[in-house]
């Protein structure tokens, strides 16, 4: 069974309660139309499980078939510098379509972040190097694909419809015991 | 069952393009990593054809060549792999249908087509890891880098 490696730690993007009993982490590409489906998806999955469920993203960008994906999670890289990770993670899948240099930019913008240090982060070789060690973790986890998921550290490769993947997260749930208060 | 870690594998000639051939002894003193597959044109991003095109470095720091075979023809191993871009072969195990999956035990005759499965074989020609993926799931490539990573350090 191919499992998350490395496990969660201080290096990921995380959001959602610390101690939520499900973590549940997505490898994928910003210009993947699946990802880019399966982001409305997870933002349902969200909602209906709150405290219940933590969510973590990390980079896995195909980029001989799709030509932007690498400049995206740079995008999302950079502005995770400057605290705003999950700001631009989500306006660029929710504009997987454009995702040329002047978008990427517009985004920044709205994001709020400092442009002349986005612009200098975007090239930088740590943005690059934590890409790269994000796509690695996949190639030795077992990504076969994107997006690929992976539940409480264990490859998930059941349906990730929003129907059976909220049943099985809470199916996963009811076997997980509360933390001891 | 497909072939076991220590047997030999199976020596083949298969086409990898229109006009070449390519078999085991190609591959001789390097690790191959040799990975059966169902079809050509599988509709997902990041296949299992397009995500080992992705991870080809990877292969090749562990020392590896990699090559993928299928039942398909060599003109479309052609149009799949442009299409992929893909930088490793693609071999086609056409005539006699299936033969070489047969030789590995790979093969699903209802479908007339091999089972989703990987070997690594050695610069000696013997399979040191095998693993057959439930049909209708890629199996990723964590497998192949940990069995090509043990036969780098027996070897050290």
């Amino acid at each position: 069974m191919s499992t998350l490696k490395p496990p969660v730690g201080p290096h990921d993007h995380v959001r959602g309660a610390p101690d939520a009993p499900i973590t549940l982490v997505e490898y994928g590409d910003y210009e993947c139309p699946h990802c880019g489906r399966a982001y409305w998806i997870l933002k349902s999955l969200e909602e209906a499980m709150d405290d219940d469920l933590r969510f973590v993203f990390r980079n896995f960008p195909l980029s001989q078939v799709h030509p932007h994906a690498l400049a995206a999670a740079h995008a999302a890289e950079a502005a995770g510098l400057q605290g705003r990770f999950w700001e631009m993670h989500d306006l660029l899948f929710e504009n997987q379509e454009f995702l040329e240099g002047p978008h990427i930019l517009q985004y920044a913008l709205r994001c709020g972040l400092d442009l002349d240090r986005f612009a200098r982060d975007v090239e930088s070789e740590v943005v690059a190097a934590k890409v790269k060690a994000d796509f690695l973790s996949g190639a030795r986890s077992g990504v076969n694909g994107t997006p690929t998921f992976f539940v409480n550290g264990h490859r998930y490769d059941g349906s990730w419809e929003p129907g059976p993947f909220l049943a099985a997260l809470n199916a996963l749930r009811e076997n997980v015991p509360d933390p001891p208060h | 069952m497909a072939l076991e870690p220590g047997k030999h594998a199976p020596d083949f000639s298969l086409l990898a393009t229109p006009d070449q051939r390519l078999g085991l002894r190609d591959f001789r003193r390097k690790p191959l990593a040799l990975f059966f597959y169902p079809a050509d044109w599988s509709p997902v991003c990041g296949d299992q054809v397009a995500l080992y095109n992705e991870l080809l470095p990877e292969f090749r720091k562990l020392g590896a060549e990699l090559v993928g075979l299928s039942v398909d023809g060599a003109w479309c191993h052609l149009a799949f792999s442009k299409d992929r871009k893909l930088g490793y072969p693609l071999l086609s195990d056409f005539e006699p249908k299936g033969a070489v999956a047969r030789a590995y035990d790979v093969y699903r005759p209802g479908e007339g087509v091999s089972e989703r499965a990987c070997f690594v074989i050695d610069g000696e020609g013997v399979i040191r890891w095998s693993y057959v993926s439930p049909i209708g799931v890629n199996p990723g490539a964590d497998g192949f880098f940990e069995a090509l990573e043990n036969l780098k350090g027996k070897k050290a």
